[in-house]
Protein backbone atom coordinates (compact mmCIF):
# COMPACT_ATOMS: atom_id res chain seq x y z
CA UNK A 1 0.00 0.00 0.00
CA UNK A 2 2.33 2.68 -1.29
CA UNK A 3 1.04 5.92 -2.73
CA UNK A 4 1.87 6.58 -6.36
CA UNK A 5 3.16 10.14 -6.36
CA UNK A 6 3.05 10.34 -10.14
CA UNK A 7 -0.73 9.98 -10.05
CA UNK A 8 -0.97 12.57 -7.27
CA UNK A 9 1.11 15.01 -9.32
CA UNK A 10 -1.02 14.41 -12.40
CA UNK A 11 -4.44 14.85 -10.71
CA UNK A 12 -3.48 17.71 -8.39
CA UNK A 13 -3.77 20.58 -10.93
CA UNK A 14 -7.22 19.34 -11.94
CA UNK A 15 -8.30 19.14 -8.28
CA UNK A 16 -6.95 22.61 -7.59
CA UNK A 17 -8.89 24.11 -10.47
CA UNK A 18 -12.04 22.43 -9.11
CA UNK A 19 -11.28 23.99 -5.72
CA UNK A 20 -12.00 27.36 -7.33
CA UNK A 21 -15.49 26.10 -8.17
CA UNK A 22 -15.94 24.99 -4.55
CA UNK A 23 -14.94 28.45 -3.32
CA UNK A 24 -17.16 30.29 -5.82
CA UNK A 25 -20.07 27.99 -4.97
CA UNK A 26 -19.55 28.56 -1.23
CA UNK A 27 -19.49 32.32 -1.75
CA UNK A 28 -22.75 32.32 -3.76
CA UNK A 29 -24.42 30.10 -1.14
CA UNK A 30 -23.27 32.35 1.70
CA UNK A 31 -24.51 35.51 -0.04
CA UNK A 32 -27.93 33.95 -0.71
CA UNK A 33 -27.98 32.57 2.85
CA UNK A 34 -27.46 36.04 4.33
CA UNK A 35 -30.00 37.59 1.97
CA UNK A 36 -32.61 35.10 3.19
CA UNK A 37 -31.43 34.63 6.75
CA UNK A 38 -31.30 38.26 7.92
CA UNK A 39 -34.91 39.22 7.03
CA UNK A 40 -36.13 35.82 8.17
CA UNK A 41 -34.30 36.16 11.49
CA UNK A 42 -35.82 39.60 11.94
CA UNK A 43 -39.29 38.11 11.48
CA UNK A 44 -38.42 35.24 13.79
CA UNK A 45 -37.44 37.60 16.59
CA UNK A 46 -40.25 40.04 15.80
CA UNK A 47 -43.61 40.71 17.39
CA UNK A 48 -45.95 39.60 14.60
CA UNK A 49 -47.11 36.15 15.62
CA UNK A 50 -48.11 34.90 12.14
CA UNK A 51 -44.81 35.94 10.58
CA UNK A 52 -42.95 34.44 13.51
CA UNK A 53 -44.67 31.10 12.97
CA UNK A 54 -44.07 31.17 9.21
CA UNK A 55 -40.37 31.81 9.72
CA UNK A 56 -40.27 29.10 12.37
CA UNK A 57 -41.79 26.59 9.92
CA UNK A 58 -39.25 27.55 7.25
CA UNK A 59 -36.37 27.04 9.68
CA UNK A 60 -37.81 23.76 10.94
CA UNK A 61 -38.22 22.30 7.44
CA UNK A 62 -34.79 23.30 6.16
CA UNK A 63 -32.96 22.20 9.29
CA UNK A 64 -34.98 19.04 9.74
CA UNK A 65 -34.29 17.47 6.33
CA UNK A 66 -30.99 16.41 4.76
CA UNK A 67 -29.49 19.01 2.39
CA UNK A 68 -29.21 16.26 -0.22
CA UNK A 69 -33.00 15.95 -0.31
CA UNK A 70 -33.30 19.72 -0.73
CA UNK A 71 -30.84 19.59 -3.64
CA UNK A 72 -32.78 16.81 -5.33
CA UNK A 73 -36.13 18.56 -4.93
CA UNK A 74 -34.76 21.71 -6.55
CA UNK A 75 -32.68 20.07 -9.29
CA UNK A 76 -34.76 17.02 -10.26
CA UNK A 77 -38.13 17.92 -8.73
CA UNK A 78 -38.78 21.37 -10.13
CA UNK A 79 -37.75 20.52 -13.70
CA UNK A 80 -40.62 18.03 -13.79
CA UNK A 81 -43.15 20.85 -14.17
CA UNK A 82 -43.87 22.29 -17.57
CA UNK A 83 -44.58 25.69 -15.99
CA UNK A 84 -41.04 25.78 -14.62
CA UNK A 85 -39.50 24.63 -17.90
CA UNK A 86 -41.29 27.39 -19.78
CA UNK A 87 -40.70 30.15 -17.25
CA UNK A 88 -37.99 32.78 -17.46
CA UNK A 89 -36.24 31.02 -14.56
CA UNK A 90 -35.52 27.91 -16.62
CA UNK A 91 -31.99 28.95 -17.74
CA UNK A 92 -31.13 29.15 -14.02
CA UNK A 93 -32.99 26.06 -12.84
CA UNK A 94 -31.59 23.97 -15.69
CA UNK A 95 -28.06 24.43 -14.42
CA UNK A 96 -26.88 22.08 -11.69
CA UNK A 97 -24.56 24.78 -10.36
CA UNK A 98 -27.33 27.31 -9.78
CA UNK A 99 -29.64 24.67 -8.38
CA UNK A 100 -26.93 23.88 -5.83
CA UNK A 101 -26.65 27.59 -5.01
CA UNK A 102 -30.43 27.89 -4.56
CA UNK A 103 -30.97 24.71 -2.52
CA UNK A 104 -27.93 25.11 -0.26
CA UNK A 105 -28.49 28.88 -0.03
CA UNK A 106 -32.06 28.32 1.18
CA UNK A 107 -30.61 25.84 3.68
CA UNK A 108 -27.94 28.24 4.89
CA UNK A 109 -30.64 30.93 5.22
CA UNK A 110 -32.43 28.82 7.83
CA UNK A 111 -29.25 28.55 9.95
CA UNK A 112 -28.43 32.25 9.57
CA UNK A 113 -32.01 33.17 10.53
CA UNK A 114 -31.80 31.09 13.71
CA UNK A 115 -28.47 32.71 14.60
CA UNK A 116 -29.60 36.25 13.86
CA UNK A 117 -32.86 35.85 15.78
CA UNK A 118 -30.95 34.47 18.76
CA UNK A 119 -28.47 37.34 18.63
CA UNK A 120 -31.29 39.90 18.45
CA UNK A 121 -33.00 38.36 21.48
CA UNK A 122 -29.72 38.44 23.39
CA UNK A 123 -29.43 42.24 23.18
CA UNK A 124 -29.87 43.67 26.68
CA UNK A 125 -33.14 45.59 27.05
CA UNK A 126 -31.21 48.56 28.43
CA UNK A 127 -29.53 49.12 25.04
CA UNK A 128 -32.89 49.34 23.30
CA UNK A 129 -34.29 51.64 25.98
CA UNK A 130 -31.22 53.85 25.68
CA UNK A 131 -31.79 54.05 21.91
CA UNK A 132 -35.39 55.10 22.56
CA UNK A 133 -34.27 57.66 25.12
CA UNK A 134 -31.98 59.13 22.47
CA UNK A 135 -35.05 59.60 20.27
CA UNK A 136 -34.12 56.93 17.71
CA UNK A 137 -37.11 55.50 15.83
CA UNK A 138 -37.51 51.74 15.26
CA UNK A 139 -35.61 51.78 11.93
CA UNK A 140 -32.75 53.95 13.16
CA UNK A 141 -32.56 51.95 16.37
CA UNK A 142 -32.33 48.73 14.37
CA UNK A 143 -29.72 49.98 11.93
CA UNK A 144 -27.44 51.75 14.38
CA UNK A 145 -27.88 49.80 17.61
CA UNK A 146 -29.55 46.40 17.33
CA UNK A 147 -28.11 45.10 14.05
CA UNK A 148 -24.45 45.94 14.83
CA UNK A 149 -24.75 44.42 18.30
CA UNK A 150 -26.41 41.31 16.88
CA UNK A 151 -23.74 40.92 14.19
CA UNK A 152 -21.01 41.00 16.77
CA UNK A 153 -22.78 38.40 18.89
CA UNK A 154 -23.35 36.05 15.99
CA UNK A 155 -19.88 36.36 14.47
CA UNK A 156 -18.41 33.17 16.00
CA UNK A 157 -21.45 31.14 15.02
CA UNK A 158 -21.41 32.65 11.54
CA UNK A 159 -17.74 31.77 11.03
CA UNK A 160 -18.72 28.22 11.87
CA UNK A 161 -21.49 28.46 9.29
CA UNK A 162 -18.96 29.51 6.63
CA UNK A 163 -16.90 26.41 7.34
CA UNK A 164 -19.97 24.17 7.33
CA UNK A 165 -20.92 25.68 3.98
CA UNK A 166 -17.56 24.86 2.40
CA UNK A 167 -18.01 21.28 3.60
CA UNK A 168 -21.62 21.05 2.46
CA UNK A 169 -20.74 22.10 -1.11
CA UNK A 170 -19.35 18.57 -1.51
CA UNK A 171 -22.99 17.48 -1.81
CA UNK A 172 -23.28 19.42 -5.08
CA UNK A 173 -21.31 16.55 -6.62
CA UNK A 174 -24.44 14.38 -6.23
CA UNK A 175 -26.20 16.56 -8.83
CA UNK A 176 -23.17 16.47 -11.19
CA UNK A 177 -21.54 19.80 -10.25
CA UNK A 178 -17.80 19.51 -10.90
CA UNK A 179 -16.58 21.11 -7.72
CA UNK A 180 -13.72 19.58 -5.73
CA UNK A 181 -15.66 16.48 -4.60
CA UNK A 182 -17.25 16.02 -8.02
CA UNK A 183 -13.90 16.32 -9.76
CA UNK A 184 -12.40 13.85 -7.30
CA UNK A 185 -15.12 11.33 -8.13
CA UNK A 186 -14.46 11.72 -11.87
CA UNK A 187 -10.72 11.35 -11.32
CA UNK A 188 -11.27 8.18 -9.27
CA UNK A 189 -13.27 6.75 -12.16
CA UNK A 190 -10.62 7.79 -14.71
CA UNK A 191 -7.48 6.75 -12.87
CA UNK A 192 -8.74 3.80 -10.75
CA UNK A 193 -6.51 5.20 -8.01
CA UNK A 194 -8.92 6.03 -5.16
CA UNK A 195 -6.21 6.33 -2.49
CA UNK A 196 -4.15 8.92 -4.32
CA UNK A 197 -7.12 10.98 -5.53
CA UNK A 198 -9.21 10.91 -2.34
CA UNK A 199 -6.29 11.58 -0.02
CA UNK A 200 -5.20 14.55 -2.18
CA UNK A 201 -8.78 15.80 -2.06
CA UNK A 202 -8.85 15.43 1.72
CA UNK A 203 -5.59 17.38 1.96
CA UNK A 204 -7.04 20.25 -0.08
CA UNK A 205 -10.21 20.36 2.02
CA UNK A 206 -8.15 20.31 5.22
CA UNK A 207 -5.97 23.17 4.00
CA UNK A 208 -9.04 25.13 2.98
CA UNK A 209 -10.95 24.59 6.20
CA UNK A 210 -8.05 25.10 8.58
CA UNK A 211 -6.96 28.16 6.63
CA UNK A 212 -10.43 29.59 7.07
CA UNK A 213 -10.74 28.62 10.72
CA UNK A 214 -7.40 30.19 11.66
CA UNK A 215 -8.32 33.33 9.74
CA UNK A 216 -11.59 33.54 11.68
CA UNK A 217 -9.87 32.98 15.00
CA UNK A 218 -7.56 35.90 14.15
CA UNK A 219 -10.52 38.00 12.97
CA UNK A 220 -12.52 37.39 16.14
CA UNK A 221 -9.61 38.38 18.28
CA UNK A 222 -9.08 41.61 16.37
CA UNK A 223 -12.70 42.62 15.92
CA UNK A 224 -13.67 42.10 19.51
CA UNK A 225 -11.44 44.15 21.81
CA UNK A 226 -13.82 43.61 24.74
CA UNK A 227 -13.16 39.90 24.78
CA UNK A 228 -9.47 39.59 25.58
CA UNK A 229 -7.87 36.47 26.96
CA UNK A 230 -9.40 33.81 24.76
CA UNK A 231 -9.62 30.30 26.11
CA UNK A 232 -6.44 28.30 25.89
CA UNK A 233 -8.19 25.49 24.04
CA UNK A 234 -6.16 24.75 20.93
CA UNK A 235 -9.11 23.65 18.81
CA UNK A 236 -10.14 26.64 16.71
CA UNK A 237 -13.44 27.95 18.02
CA UNK A 238 -14.91 27.86 14.54
CA UNK A 239 -14.72 24.10 14.37
CA UNK A 240 -17.17 23.70 17.20
CA UNK A 241 -20.53 22.14 16.65
CA UNK A 242 -23.38 23.59 14.70
CA UNK A 243 -26.13 23.74 17.31
CA UNK A 244 -29.54 22.32 16.51
CA UNK A 245 -32.86 23.11 18.11
CA UNK B 1 -50.94 10.14 -14.10
CA UNK B 2 -53.19 7.92 -12.02
CA UNK B 3 -54.79 10.61 -9.85
CA UNK B 4 -55.59 9.96 -6.21
CA UNK B 5 -54.54 6.32 -6.01
CA UNK B 6 -51.11 7.32 -7.30
CA UNK B 7 -50.74 10.01 -4.69
CA UNK B 8 -51.53 7.66 -1.83
CA UNK B 9 -49.61 4.55 -2.95
CA UNK B 10 -46.77 6.43 -4.68
CA UNK B 11 -47.15 4.13 -7.69
CA UNK B 12 -46.58 1.07 -5.53
CA UNK B 13 -43.27 2.45 -4.27
CA UNK B 14 -44.68 3.62 -0.92
CA UNK B 15 -43.85 0.36 0.90
CA UNK B 16 -40.38 0.42 -0.68
CA UNK B 17 -39.78 3.85 0.84
CA UNK B 18 -40.75 2.49 4.24
CA UNK B 19 -38.32 -0.41 3.85
CA UNK B 20 -35.66 2.15 2.98
CA UNK B 21 -36.56 4.25 6.01
CA UNK B 22 -36.18 1.13 8.15
CA UNK B 23 -32.67 0.56 6.80
CA UNK B 24 -31.85 4.25 7.37
CA UNK B 25 -32.85 3.86 11.01
CA UNK B 26 -30.74 0.71 11.34
CA UNK B 27 -27.78 2.57 9.86
CA UNK B 28 -28.44 5.44 12.25
CA UNK B 29 -28.54 3.16 15.28
CA UNK B 30 -25.43 1.21 14.29
CA UNK B 31 -23.36 4.33 13.65
CA UNK B 32 -24.73 5.94 16.82
CA UNK B 33 -23.54 3.04 18.99
CA UNK B 34 -20.16 2.65 17.26
CA UNK B 35 -19.67 6.43 17.05
CA UNK B 36 -20.39 6.88 20.76
CA UNK B 37 -17.65 4.33 21.50
CA UNK B 38 -15.24 6.24 19.23
CA UNK B 39 -16.23 9.51 20.88
CA UNK B 40 -15.76 8.18 24.42
CA UNK B 41 -12.41 6.61 23.53
CA UNK B 42 -11.20 9.83 21.91
CA UNK B 43 -12.42 11.93 24.85
CA UNK B 44 -10.65 9.68 27.37
CA UNK B 45 -7.48 9.74 25.26
CA UNK B 46 -7.58 13.55 25.16
CA UNK B 47 -7.84 13.54 28.97
CA UNK B 48 -5.26 10.83 29.55
CA UNK B 49 -1.76 11.32 30.92
CA UNK B 50 -0.15 9.84 27.80
CA UNK B 51 1.06 12.46 25.39
CA UNK B 52 0.92 10.10 22.38
CA UNK B 53 -2.72 9.21 23.09
CA UNK B 54 -3.61 12.89 23.45
CA UNK B 55 -1.92 13.73 20.14
CA UNK B 56 -3.50 10.80 18.30
CA UNK B 57 -6.98 11.67 19.52
CA UNK B 58 -6.46 15.30 18.61
CA UNK B 59 -5.31 14.32 15.12
CA UNK B 60 -8.35 12.09 14.62
CA UNK B 61 -10.77 14.77 15.80
CA UNK B 62 -9.24 17.61 13.79
CA UNK B 63 -8.74 15.70 10.55
CA UNK B 64 -12.23 14.18 10.57
CA UNK B 65 -13.85 17.53 11.26
CA UNK B 66 -11.84 19.22 8.54
CA UNK B 67 -13.13 17.18 5.59
CA UNK B 68 -16.66 16.84 4.20
CA UNK B 69 -18.67 13.88 5.52
CA UNK B 70 -19.29 12.75 1.95
CA UNK B 71 -15.54 12.40 1.43
CA UNK B 72 -15.26 10.26 4.58
CA UNK B 73 -17.95 7.97 3.15
CA UNK B 74 -16.09 7.67 -0.18
CA UNK B 75 -12.76 7.11 1.54
CA UNK B 76 -14.16 4.25 3.59
CA UNK B 77 -15.97 2.77 0.60
CA UNK B 78 -13.10 2.86 -1.88
CA UNK B 79 -10.21 2.34 0.49
CA UNK B 80 -11.87 0.47 3.37
CA UNK B 81 -11.78 -3.04 1.87
CA UNK B 82 -8.24 -2.68 0.57
CA UNK B 83 -6.92 -1.32 3.86
CA UNK B 84 -8.71 -3.98 5.89
CA UNK B 85 -7.44 -6.74 3.58
CA UNK B 86 -3.92 -5.36 3.87
CA UNK B 87 -4.15 -5.37 7.68
CA UNK B 88 -5.73 -8.82 8.00
CA UNK B 89 -3.58 -10.35 5.27
CA UNK B 90 -6.43 -11.86 3.23
CA UNK B 91 -9.15 -10.37 1.07
CA UNK B 92 -12.02 -8.87 3.05
CA UNK B 93 -15.05 -7.41 1.35
CA UNK B 94 -16.54 -4.40 3.15
CA UNK B 95 -20.26 -4.05 2.42
CA UNK B 96 -21.85 -0.66 1.72
CA UNK B 97 -23.63 -0.91 5.08
CA UNK B 98 -20.39 -1.62 6.95
CA UNK B 99 -18.47 1.12 5.13
CA UNK B 100 -21.32 3.58 5.68
CA UNK B 101 -21.67 2.72 9.37
CA UNK B 102 -17.96 3.05 9.93
CA UNK B 103 -17.74 6.36 8.07
CA UNK B 104 -20.68 7.93 9.91
CA UNK B 105 -19.39 6.58 13.23
CA UNK B 106 -15.98 8.16 12.62
CA UNK B 107 -17.62 11.53 11.98
CA UNK B 108 -20.00 11.14 14.93
CA UNK B 109 -17.11 10.20 17.22
CA UNK B 110 -15.04 13.21 16.15
CA UNK B 111 -17.85 15.59 17.04
CA UNK B 112 -19.01 13.90 20.24
CA UNK B 113 -15.47 13.46 21.62
CA UNK B 114 -15.28 17.16 22.50
CA UNK B 115 -18.80 17.04 23.96
CA UNK B 116 -17.87 14.10 26.21
CA UNK B 117 -14.60 15.76 27.18
CA UNK B 118 -16.45 18.93 28.16
CA UNK B 119 -18.97 16.88 30.14
CA UNK B 120 -16.28 14.99 32.03
CA UNK B 121 -14.37 18.21 32.79
CA UNK B 122 -17.57 19.79 34.09
CA UNK B 123 -17.76 17.26 36.95
CA UNK B 124 -16.06 18.86 39.96
CA UNK B 125 -12.75 17.31 40.97
CA UNK B 126 -14.05 16.77 44.50
CA UNK B 127 -16.26 14.01 43.12
CA UNK B 128 -13.21 12.05 41.98
CA UNK B 129 -11.53 12.55 45.34
CA UNK B 130 -14.68 11.55 47.22
CA UNK B 131 -15.04 8.33 45.21
CA UNK B 132 -11.38 7.54 45.84
CA UNK B 133 -11.95 8.11 49.54
CA UNK B 134 -14.76 5.58 49.29
CA UNK B 135 -12.28 3.12 47.80
CA UNK B 136 -14.01 2.82 44.43
CA UNK B 137 -10.83 2.60 42.37
CA UNK B 138 -10.19 4.35 39.06
CA UNK B 139 -12.57 2.38 36.88
CA UNK B 140 -15.32 2.26 39.47
CA UNK B 141 -15.10 5.98 40.09
CA UNK B 142 -15.34 6.69 36.39
CA UNK B 143 -18.22 4.32 35.64
CA UNK B 144 -20.29 4.93 38.78
CA UNK B 145 -19.62 8.55 39.72
CA UNK B 146 -18.09 10.60 36.90
CA UNK B 147 -19.85 9.21 33.82
CA UNK B 148 -23.43 9.52 35.13
CA UNK B 149 -22.84 13.18 35.99
CA UNK B 150 -20.86 13.96 32.83
CA UNK B 151 -23.71 12.44 30.82
CA UNK B 152 -26.12 15.05 32.14
CA UNK B 153 -23.88 17.91 30.97
CA UNK B 154 -23.27 16.29 27.59
CA UNK B 155 -26.86 15.32 26.78
CA UNK B 156 -28.11 18.50 25.00
CA UNK B 157 -25.17 18.70 22.56
CA UNK B 158 -25.05 14.93 22.18
CA UNK B 159 -28.74 15.03 21.24
CA UNK B 160 -28.05 17.62 18.53
CA UNK B 161 -25.43 15.32 17.06
CA UNK B 162 -27.91 12.41 17.07
CA UNK B 163 -30.28 14.54 14.99
CA UNK B 164 -27.51 15.58 12.60
CA UNK B 165 -26.63 11.89 12.25
CA UNK B 166 -30.16 11.09 10.99
CA UNK B 167 -29.66 13.57 8.17
CA UNK B 168 -26.16 12.26 7.46
CA UNK B 169 -27.41 8.71 6.85
CA UNK B 170 -28.64 9.99 3.47
CA UNK B 171 -24.99 10.34 2.41
CA UNK B 172 -24.57 6.57 2.33
CA UNK B 173 -26.93 6.43 -0.67
CA UNK B 174 -24.00 7.54 -2.86
CA UNK B 175 -22.23 4.22 -2.33
CA UNK B 176 -25.31 2.22 -3.26
CA UNK B 177 -26.84 1.26 0.08
CA UNK B 178 -30.59 1.04 -0.49
CA UNK B 179 -31.67 3.24 2.37
CA UNK B 180 -34.43 5.84 2.12
CA UNK B 181 -32.65 8.22 -0.26
CA UNK B 182 -31.52 5.44 -2.61
CA UNK B 183 -34.99 3.89 -2.66
CA UNK B 184 -36.26 7.30 -3.71
CA UNK B 185 -33.81 7.46 -6.61
CA UNK B 186 -34.87 3.99 -7.74
CA UNK B 187 -38.54 4.96 -7.57
CA UNK B 188 -37.87 8.16 -9.51
CA UNK B 189 -36.00 6.25 -12.22
CA UNK B 190 -39.01 4.07 -12.96
CA UNK B 191 -41.86 6.53 -12.34
CA UNK B 192 -40.31 9.82 -13.56
CA UNK B 193 -41.99 11.67 -10.70
CA UNK B 194 -39.05 13.24 -8.85
CA UNK B 195 -40.98 16.03 -7.16
CA UNK B 196 -43.52 13.92 -5.28
CA UNK B 197 -40.94 11.30 -4.24
CA UNK B 198 -38.27 13.66 -3.00
CA UNK B 199 -40.89 15.71 -1.15
CA UNK B 200 -42.20 12.52 0.48
CA UNK B 201 -38.69 11.50 1.46
CA UNK B 202 -38.10 14.95 2.90
CA UNK B 203 -41.31 14.58 4.92
CA UNK B 204 -40.18 11.20 6.28
CA UNK B 205 -36.82 12.62 7.37
CA UNK B 206 -38.59 15.62 8.89
CA UNK B 207 -40.94 13.34 10.84
CA UNK B 208 -37.98 11.34 12.19
CA UNK B 209 -36.00 14.42 13.24
CA UNK B 210 -39.05 16.04 14.86
CA UNK B 211 -39.92 12.92 16.84
CA UNK B 212 -36.29 12.62 17.91
CA UNK B 213 -36.26 16.27 19.01
CA UNK B 214 -39.27 15.67 21.27
CA UNK B 215 -37.80 12.45 22.69
CA UNK B 216 -34.50 14.20 23.42
CA UNK B 217 -36.24 17.07 25.15
CA UNK B 218 -38.02 14.59 27.42
CA UNK B 219 -34.73 12.78 28.08
CA UNK B 220 -33.06 16.07 28.99
CA UNK B 221 -35.84 16.91 31.41
CA UNK B 222 -35.54 13.47 32.98
CA UNK B 223 -31.75 13.64 33.19
CA UNK B 224 -31.82 16.96 35.01
CA UNK B 225 -34.80 16.20 37.28
CA UNK B 226 -32.63 16.08 40.35
CA UNK B 227 -31.36 19.54 39.47
CA UNK B 228 -34.81 21.10 39.17
CA UNK B 229 -35.12 24.08 41.48
CA UNK B 230 -31.44 23.92 42.33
Amino acid sequence: MILDFQIIASVFPSLLSATKVTLALSLCILVLGVMIGIPLGLLNAGRNRVLRWLSEIYILIFRGTPPMVQLFVVYFGLSQFEAVRESFLWPVLRSAYWCAVIALGLNSGAYVARMFAGALRAIPAGQIEAAKALGLGPVASFLTIRAPLAFRTMLPAYCNEVIMTVKVTALASTITVQELMGRARSEVNDTYAPYEVLLSTAAIYLALIYGLSWFFAWLEQHLNPTRTGRSADKTPATLSIRQEG
Amino acid sequence: MGGVSFDLGLGGFGPQLLVGAGLSLKLWLASLVLGTCFGLLAALSRLSGSRILRRLAGLYINVTRGIPELLVVFLLYYCGSATLSWIVGEYVELSAFAAGTFALALVFGAYTAEIFRGGILAVPHGQTEASQALGLGKLGAFALVILPQAWRHALPSFGSQCIILVKQTSLVSVIGLEELMRKGKIAVNSTNEPFIFYMTIGAIYLAITLILTVVLRLAERRASRSLAGA
